[in-house]
């Protein structure tokens, strides 16, 4: 609980916004709430619903969260070999839970150690990022555009992302991935549904495994 | 849009959206991968993490903003100086938050 105080503070106000923004768009409560309960990807749902709310044909915006989603792909490669001796039931379950913000805090937990009981810890905190998540996105429907427009607390989200990728940085290739990764993605910024920081994260990973085994290559031959 | 085309968005965006999450955790066996992919698994935090922080500091509106004008730049590099020296999710935090706010007062 204690690990994603920062992360709920962030998603409170993204929930919010989200909600008022659904039902301005012209989505209906109970369906704006339905983005939240059934699609539950923050960035998704904005493009999601502004899309509606501008008239765009379903099979659009159905290919738009997709595409905007493609990231989860890394998150679930990532997270993979931690959960492969989960039983089947598990892994159904937290990868309903897997968003950013779970992503970082699952990263975070399995550089520490202790893995047996760690799947509780993931489905504890994925639980709670979804409970609030709800909860911020009834409270923005009902109070529709009665919002503050630019809640500073948002910078939490960033910001807890930040301190969470420091510990990753542990060698010459991990900073060379996150220092390719940060550039690419402010290049690619201006690419459709959000497709930068996919491609990005991509080619980072690989100039990380490239640097990391040009470097072992010349430990083998010293 | 009639509700109903709206609900199909959801159930079909939610299903893709599942899916996609569920790929390499219980759709692809960690197995049949080559060893060059599995490698390079650690990797994907740093680049991922650094990949949705840095944009998020240094593009206002899609257009690059490296001036003294960009409070959420100059917080984000007073955070990761903290994050550096202390390692403290908590101080990394509250430094930049707190940065951000004494700029807008200024």
């Amino acid at each position: 609980m204690r690990d994603q105080l920062p992360l709920l503070l962030g998603v409170l106000p993204f929930g919010l916004i989200f909600g008022a923004l659904a039902v301005s768009a012209g989505v209906p409560p109970l369906a704006a709430q339905g983005f939240s309960l059934i699609i539950f990807a923050g960035s998704a749902q904005f493009i999601a619903a502004t899309m509606v709310g501008s008239g765009a044909l379903p099979g659009v915006i159905v290919f738009t969260v997709l595409m905007v989603n493609l990231r989860h792909a890394l998150y679930s490669a990532s997270l993979a070999p931690h959960l492969a001796h989960l039983s089947r039931r598990w892994k159904l379950a937290l990868s309903w839970l897997l968003t950013d913000e779970a992503f970082a805090i699952a990263s975070a937990r399995y550089r520490r150690g202790d893995l047996a009981q760690a799947h509780w810890y993931l489905l504890g905190t994925g639980m709670t990022l979804w409970a609030s998540w709800q909860v911020s996105t009834s409270l923005g429907i009902a109070l529709g555009t009665r919002l503050p427009e630019d809640l500073p607390l948002d910078f939490a989200l960033p910001l807890t992302f930040l301190a969470i990728l420091r510990p990753n940085l542990v060698d010459a290739p991990s900073w060379t991935a996150a220092a390719a990764g940060g550039l690419l993605a402010v290049l690619l910024g201006g690419l459709p549904f959000k497709l930068g920081l996919v491609v990005a994260s991509i080619a980072a990973v690989g100039i990380g495994l490239a640097v990391h085994q040009v470097r072992h290559r010349a430990d083998a031959n010293a | 849009m009639p509700e109903r085309s709206i609900w199909v968005v959801v159930v079909l965006g939610g299903l893709a959206t599942y899916l996609i999450r569920l790929s390499f955790i219980a759709l692809i066996p960690h197995e049949r991968l080559p060893a060059q992919f599995r490698e390079g698994l650690r990797f994907i935090p740093p680049a991922v993490l650094s990949a949705i922080v840095l944009p998020e500091l240094v593009l206002r509106d899609g257009a690059l903003a490296l001036s003294l004008d960009n409070h959420r730049l100059i917080a984000g590099v007073v955070a990761a100086l903290v994050a550096w020296r202390t390692r403290s999710t908590w101080l990394t935090i509250g430094a930049g938050l707190l940065a951000l706010v004494l700029l807008s007062l200024l």
